[in-house]
């Protein structure tokens, strides 16, 4: 039943998705125009996410035409859509690379997204921006990681749930969706806390399928978990659909934030949309960007991004503002560049700076991470996000994560003449 | 509400807070407190406001702990938000006098931490202990179960001998005993931990586990002893617990697969697009709300009630609609009903996707059916699961009647069990094929009211029950309405019962394996048709 279901899936979905792509590429391709590649899904699963950067795209686009242009020409968006397909990404890149021609590509959510297109950029030398959290292990020549390592965001959040203000937890429950970012992220996690003396008996692991809807049984457990006399903490790598569920049954079975708090590392505003906060809060979320917070720079984003949307009610998210950045970046190192060149951005793009969104500077480092600030911030009853707590000043993303034992004496260095040479694994030096 | 009883505690303290003007000035000079920057700084003064005895501060108190003291940008006075028809105006937080009209932007919230939460409950617990109200008594005394120091002792115990109604002086006896565990002499603390045998929740077991961890002697063994009982006791709860999640999954799969136990198990259409009528039927409901709160703001009971026939109807005439243009052309061709129905699913998901956006959309639940019904203190159940397990109850009587009792149900069944001999008696077999697809889609859009409670309306929330669906109407028997009723509520209670012991992902696989192995011994599920209708 299911593998039929798949191959029904995969079918429909490649139908749909060649025609939207069709659809994008009739858009005219004149000579002088500079391209660049959008592969987010708009149709499946990953939509609910993914159309939201996709738009975000096309904002910077259009200012960036307005304003006169890159190197004298126009760009051009060339949208295709790989329906939440994994596979449907890989050769979505392709095509925008081989067929297309495109300079630069924006694009993928999930990590299984990401490690299936990561083959394709590297065999043809393409470049691809990813804004999106995630597990880190990882730092590939043709990828600027835009969004946040696991020092930039689980690390932190844990931090502060240990910490006086976050209520002291020595007590952990890590849940999650069953696939590669939670569980590596929990991984990372688990070494952490016993770095920081907490046991295995302290610690409890659970994971559910993708959209899971039927949280009560977990969420009784996490009850039964919490009342063993020490203070306990949840922390939620749950991802996509499963958090409205999620926070529904949280909410009715009564668990207050003061009590267990939980801090998600996949929920920002988009996802509190269609769910009623007012029991949900203080529960927390880890991100390096909140809509909430007061910078001259995010109140124009804001404003740009409603105005572009035409709805003055649309929220902006973490992964938006990981966008804005990398696509800034990119526009600086090409206008550097002179030229957009996939070997000469790259070089372009070390220590390239963009101004964030929250008041502090993104600079692009030679593992192709960016130093982020780390915000902590509550859930209102209005949907939004109260910083709490926020580090001083910026944090350099960590591709290897230092507290598993195998990658703690990886480093990613880029920068030309890398070691060996025209390698396609990153070059370690301990 | 809490207005109210500010005003009302006002008037009590009205007398005392004459006499001493000197300590009104003092009041306000420590409410400025609140406007420190550090979290520290700012439990301090909420800890010294508290301790000031004084009434009034119950009314700034609450309204940080709501969100709603602000610091006035113009002048930097602490003042209180409330919003009055839809505009918000400042009020005085000590006096409670009117300050005029709140602009946008013209103030900032006083943040807060989940750390300062707790101190203002425990401070506001203090504070209304003796409040007339039972409701907000009963809340001080269970707030105070977690922080209360030992300087509570005393107003607890005059608190726990004044009180006459019943609940409030359980809870209250239920904190004394947690404060004098945690603060009392040794004898005191002996005998809390054998008083507290009588509460068995788990904020009790947190606690006795807490004290363990320094206990020694006599009070070790007590509250060893008082804990183990208290397990004894949760434990059997907890079965309790599982048997009503597996009855309220139970319930969430029949309503998701009684319509498909008409089209499928009745007519014989394999209907991929199953679940977007459950979709369709959310977004109905979703539609409902919105307009029915352009005109009444705030009736969310009666929107959901209007949101069933909605849901009824408009997923019915879609399912009719479905039917004459589709799918009577492709009776008897199952693959080519799969393939078309499929095709019709993705349609319709990506309609919806392109009409109300790929995002969650809000239904938003009546007061009535959030939260949870505590029947003792390690046993609750939550609101809105007891609806749906009702409202699946009502569905399938309602269904099992019409189908049994009424003449369209007669129809339906002639032409389900001969279809040539129903024509020759003068039946419209047709209409009657219509309006069975229909009555299935229709039963797919109530359950898409019910889901809306529980699940995202987006998209996407019919495929996450399709699979299931066919599951159960499998499982149950093909075209028997009580199959499906025990397949469903079967797979739930397996569920439930699994689920704690191997995960839910793991959970989920065995419940498969084991149907699957079932149907390969008894092909035609739990309840198979017999007789001559069976062979057709």
């Amino acid at each position: 039943m299911i593998s039929r279901r798949n191959a029904l899936n995969t079918l429909a979905a490649a139908t749909l998705a060649v025609s939207v792509g069709v659809s994008a590429l009739s858009a005219q391709a004149a000579e002088d125009t500079i391209k660049v590649g959008v592969l987010h899904s708009l149709s499946g699963t990953m939509a609910i996410s993914e159309t939201t950067l996709k738009d975000s795209v096309l904002m910077m686009i259009d200012k960036l035409n307005k304003d006169g242009g890159l190197l004298g020409k126009k760009v051009e968006a060339v949208v295709v859509d790989p329906a939440s397909n994994w596979p449907l990404f890989a050769e979505k890149a392709r095509e925008l690379i081989q067929v297309n021609k495109v300079d630069v590509v924006f694009g993928c959510w999930t990590s299984v997204s990401r490690k299936s297109v990561l083959p394709v950029f590297e065999e043809l030398n393409g470049m691809l921006f990813y804004p999106v959290q995630y597990e880190g292990e990882e730092s590939s020549r043709n990828v600027f990681y835009t969004g946040a390592a696991p020092n930039q965001q689980a690390i932190p959040a844990v931090e502060y749930l240990m910490s006086a203000d976050g209520g002291g937890a020595k007590r952990f429950i890590l849940l999650g969706t069953d696939y590669v970012y939670p569980r590596t992220t929990n991984k990372i996690l688990r070494a952490f806390l016993h770095n920081k003396g907490v046991t295995d008996a302290n610690i409890m692991e659970a994971y559910t399928p993708f959209g899971h809807s039927d949280w009560q049984t977990i969420v009784t457990s996490v009850k039964k978990f919490a009342s063993a006399g020490v203070k306990t903490a949840v922390v939620s790598t749950i991802n996509g659909d499963a958090n409205v569920p999620f926070y529904k049954e949280l909410a009715n079975q009564g668990i207050k934030a003061e009590d267990i708090p939980v801090i998600a590392f996949s929920v920002g505003e988009e996802e509190l949309a269609g769910l009623d906060t007012k029991p949900l809060v203080g529960h927390l979320a880890a991100w390096n960007y909140f809509m909430s917070v007061d910078a001259p720079e995010n109140a124009t984003f804001i404003k740009g991004w409603h105005a572009f949307i035409g709805d003055g009610k649309r929220v902006t998210n973490d992964p938006m503002e990981a966008t804005y950045i990398g696509f800034k970046m990119w526009t600086q190192a090409v206008k550097q560049a002179g030229t957009t060149n996939v070997d000469a951005v790259r070089q372009a793009m070390y220590g390239q700076k963009v101004k964030n969104l929250t008041g502090g500077m993104a600079v692009m480092n030679t593992n192709h991470h960016l130093s982020k600030p780390v915000l902590i911030g509550e859930i209102q009853a209005d949907g939004q996000f109260d910083v709490v707590w926020r580090t001083e000043g910026e944090v350099v993303g960590d591709a290897w994560s230092d507290f598993i034992p195998e990658s703690a004496a990886l480093t990613a260095d880029w920068t030309y003449p890398w070691i060996c040479g025209n390698c396609k694994k990153p070059t370690f030096t301990n | 509400m809490p207005r109210r009883i500010t005003l009302s505690l006002l008037l009590l303290f009205a007398a005392v807070v004459i006499q001493a003007p000197a300590r009104a000035d003092q009041t306000a000079d420590q409410l400025t407190g609140l406007t420190a920057k550090s979290f520290n700084a700012k439990i301090a003064a909420v800890e010294t406001l508290a301790a000031s005895g004084d009434a009034r501060v119950v009314a700034p108190l609450t309204a940080l702990l709501e969100g709603r003291l602000h610091i006035r940008k113009a002048d930097g006075a602490i003042v209180i938000v409330k919003t009055r028809n839809g505009e918000d105006f400042f009020f005085d937080p000590l006096t409670g006098a009117p300050l005029g009209e709140a602009k946008p932007r013209s103030s900032n919230k006083i943040r807060l931490n989940n750390r300062l939460r707790g101190v203002l409950h425990g401070a506001l617990g203090a504070l209304t202990l003796f409040s007339p109200e039972v409701a907000q008594r009963l809340t001080a005394a269970q707030a105070m179960f977690k922080s209360a120091g030992a300087e509570s002792l005393l107003p607890l115990a005059k608190a726990y001998l004044q009180e006459t109604d019943a609940s409030v002086r359980a809870a209250l006896a239920r904190t004394l005993a947690a404060v004098r565990l945690r603060h009392g002499s040794d004898e005191e603390k002996l005998l809390a931990a054998k008083m507290l045998a009588d509460f068995p929740d788990r904020d009790v077991r947190d606690l006795l586990a807490n004290t363990a961890q320094t206990a020694q002697g006599e009070l070790l063994a007590a509250v060893a002893r008082t804990s183990k009982g208290i397990e004894r006791r949760l434990s059997f709860f907890n079965i309790l617990q599982y048997l009503f999640q597996g009855l309220s999954l139970g319930s969430v799969l029949l309503l998701a697969a009684i319509g498909l136990a008409i089209t499928f198990g009745v007519m014989g259409v394999i209907n991929m697009a199953h679940g977007e009528m459950v979709m369709l039927g959310a977004y109905t409901t979703h539609v409902a709300q919105v307009i029915f709160h352009g005109y009444f703001p705030g009736a969310y009971t009666q929107s959901l009630l209007l949101a069933i026939p909605c849901a009824f109807l408009v997923t019915g005439l879609f399912g009719i609609l479905l039917e004459r243009s589709v799918i009577r052309f492709l009776y008897g061709r199952p693959l080519e009903t799969l393939l078309a129905t499929w095709g019709l699913s993705l349609i319709l998901q990506q309609f919806v996707r392109s009409v109300f956006g790929p995002t969650n959309r809000e239904v938003i639940a009546p007061s009535w059916m959030s939260g949870s019904i505590e029947i003792t203190g390690g046993l609750a159940l939550t609101n809105n699961r007891i609806c749906i397990i009702v409202f699946a109850i009502l569905v399938f009587l309602v269904l099992t009647l019409l189908i049994r009792y009424t003449d369209f149900g007669l129809r339906m069944r002639a032409v389900t069990q001969n279809r040539a001999m129903a024509d020759a008696v003068g039946i419209r077999s047709s209409w009657v094929d219509a309006m069975t697809f229909g009555l299935g889609s229709g039963v797919a859009g109530l359950a898409g009211v019910a889901l809306s409670q529980i699940d995202n309306v987006s998209p996407n929330l019919g495929q996450g029950y399709i699979i299931d669906s066919f599951l159960v109407v499998v499982f149950g028997g093909v075209g028997n309405l009580w199959g499906t009723l025990v397949a469903a509520l079967t797979l739930g209670l397996g569920n439930k019962f699994l689920e704690p012991y191997a995960g839910a992902v793991l959970g989920k696989i065995l419940i498969l394996v084991l149907v699957i192995l079932f149907i390969q011994k008894r092909p035609r599920g739990l309840f198979a048709l017999k007789g001559r209708a069976a062979e057709s």
